[in-house]
């Protein structure tokens, strides 16, 4: 085996091992931190010896039984640590691969534990991504980095700072229970669905779509619906990356400009990925309580999935949808997300009662959707100036290149239709 | 980059015999292996060609040619397949050596294939063009 292909092996080992890895140390070594070095420096060891020795049978056995030896080694020469030393013993130290492999299998707890300490409230969200990132997702500094449009220090830093805080917070690595585990997913979710929706658009720049980051959180929720499966809004969240994944390949046009969902190709839409959507917004709805807000979004993607042509979109039971969307997680996006669906199912004009009422909303100031769906509204009620400006005001709201083309695209269409008598009209666009 | 991995067929499978006691739990903690590192899309097993039908064009623009099963050729035929969604070749490879000997008797054999997919959304303009390309001409008779 080449060196070079050797250490793509070796990758690829660590992007397989080294969740599993860090959360058993970390679980053993009570550091978080402490935890991850051992794990790197296991790997090290790997990628020294075994482009000499071929990849072991049981690669994950080996890293583990090395690292443990490490662990050993270090905290016998470090007398410092004599409090995790003691409780290291305790843990009983000398392992074979043997004892590794009977082992594996039961990971689930140790996983959750390492999930629920790298989002931990403690830490703000920008480390808690990052640390997440990096330890259950196995990047490294550089692509979380290259992710995030930040220079790697930053990263670097970010992930140091966050494993200090951690160590200094004393955070217990274990799982609550009750309320406060409910609290803690939800700390859990939040990480997770924030990296989802900084992959699938991104706030500025010249790209639309940051594909690695939506798989990787989509990987994350895969993961935590198997540790953590009795938690609705788990599957809540799962099913609505699976469908919002769905529809990756029809949301970019060829020079990268942005087609609505309306607008899409449905036959090109991953029927795969919906079809996993649709399955685990049923095994939130079977746990038997009320849905979530992630469920109900996903219960709203669901409605889009299911309709052949967007003509035969429910929007009546989206707007429903939407008014328990806006009791369980109020706020003014979602008020503006049922004024579109109220607007498809009952006129443009009761749509655009909803959306004035917005006008003042403080917090969609700086909201470029805001005038986008008047201006839609406005254009298909016929009152084209009106739209035209509307669009206008959104493209200069927007810091998007791909964005701000499509508002300008749309203000032009309605300069061009200014002329014509299309009140009371219902556009031909959505 | 998703990738399947494909169960050949055997003339166990063939015939109809199910897997032993053991086979099925190996591959069941495997699964669980796949879905706990959230990289399982899909994986299911296919009943013996013996109800398999297939259909062929042995003239081009001809007539379909309608076979039933059982088909020759085991080696050629799938028995089942397991998707999954990874960041590289190697860990589709890495995943594919971990699965059970899919038959245990000598005759397993497991391959292991790229899935064609745009959704693993390249950002190369020339890649983006190419699948542009390839929708328009899908999307083509459809509009007439």
């Amino acid at each position: 085996m080449s060196d070079r292909a050797a250490h793509r092996a070796i990758d690829a080992v660590w992007r397989i091992e080294s969740a599993k890895l860090i959360a058993r140390l970390a679980t053993m070594v009570r550091d978080v931190g402490l935890a991850e070095d051992l794990a790197q420096d296991a790997l090290l060891i790997a990628l020294e010896r075994w482009p000499e020795t071929g990849i072991p049978d049981n690669p994950g056995a080996w890293l583990m039984t090395t690292a443990k030896r490490r662990a050993i080694d270090l905290l016998r020469r470090n007398k410092l640590r004599d409090r995790k030393y003691e409780e290291y013993g305790r843990a009983s130290p000398l392992y074979t691969e043997d004892d590794v492999e009977k082992e594996s299998g039961e990971i689930g707890d140790e996983l959750l534990r390492l999930i629920f300490a790298t989002c931990h409230p403690s830490l703000s969200q920008e480390a808690r991504v990052a640390l997440t990132l990096r330890l259950l997702g196995g990047l490294t500094t550089d692509e979380i980095a290259h992710a995030y449009l930040v220079p790697e220090p930053t990263v670097a830093q970010r992930i140091v700072r966050a494993k200090k805080t951690l160590g200094a917070a004393r955070v217990k690595l274990d799982v609550p229970e009750g309320a406060e585990l409910e609290e803690r997913i939800s700390s859990v979710l939040e990480v997770v669905y924030l990296m989802y929706n900084e992959g699938y658009s991104a706030t500025a720049g010249g790209s639309w779509i940051r594909a690695p980051l939506c798989q990787e959180a989509l990987r994350l929720g895969r993961m935590l619906a198997e540790v953590a499966p009795r938690e609705p809004e788990v599957h809540g969240l799962v099913a609505l990356m699976e469908i919002q994944s769905s529809r990756f390949k029809t949301r970019i046009g060829l020079s990268g400009e942005p087609i609505l969902l309306m607008d899409q190709n449905r036959a090109l839409w991953d029927h795969l990925l919906i079809r996993r959507g649709l399955a685990a917004l049923e095994r939130a709805r079977s746990l038997g309580r009320p849905l979530g807000p992630y469920a109900l979004q996903a219960a709203i993607a669901a409605c889009h999935a299911q309709a052949p042509t967007p003509g035969d979109t429910d929007w009546a039971r989206i707007a429903a949808l939407y008014e328990a969307l806006s009791r369980a997680a109020p706020s003014p996006v979602v008020e503006l997300n049922r004024a579109v669906a109220i607007a498809m199912a009952f006129g443009s004009a009761i749509g655009l009662q909803i959306v004035d009422r917005l006008a003042d909303e403080p917090a969609l100031k700086g909201y470029y959707l805001l005038p986008s769906v008047r201006g839609d509204l406005l254009a298909k009620l016929g009152r084209m100036e009106e739209a035209r400006a509307a669009f206008e005001r959104a493209a200069s709201m927007t810091q998007n290149l791909p964005e701000q083309a499509l508002m300008r695209r749309r203000a032009a269409e309605c300069a061009e239709r200014r002329g014509e008598d299309t009140n009371g009209v219902p556009g031909a666009r959505v | 980059m998703r990738f399947m991995m494909i169960v050949k067929g055997t003339t166990d499978s063939e015939a109809g015999v199910m897997p032993s006691e053991e086979l099925v739990a190996a591959m069941q903690r495997y699964n669980e292996e796949l879905a706990k590192a959230g990289v399982l899309v899909a994986a299911d097993g296919l009943h013996p060609t013996s109800g398999g039908i297939r259909i062929s064009y042995p003239e081009p623009g001809g007539k379909p040619k309608i076979t039933d099963g059982p088909f020759t050729e085991a080696k050629e035929i799938i028995a089942g397949f397991t998707m999954i969604e990874v960041k590289s070749k190697e860990e589709a490879v890495e995943w594919a050596l971990r699965m059970p000997d899919p038959h245990g008797y000598g005759q397993g054999q497991i391959e292991l294939r790229q899935i064609f997919d745009m959704t693993d959304l390249t950002q190369d303009p020339e890649m983006l063009a190419k699948e542009q390309a390839l929708r328009e001409r899908l999307e083509g008779p459809r509009r007439t």
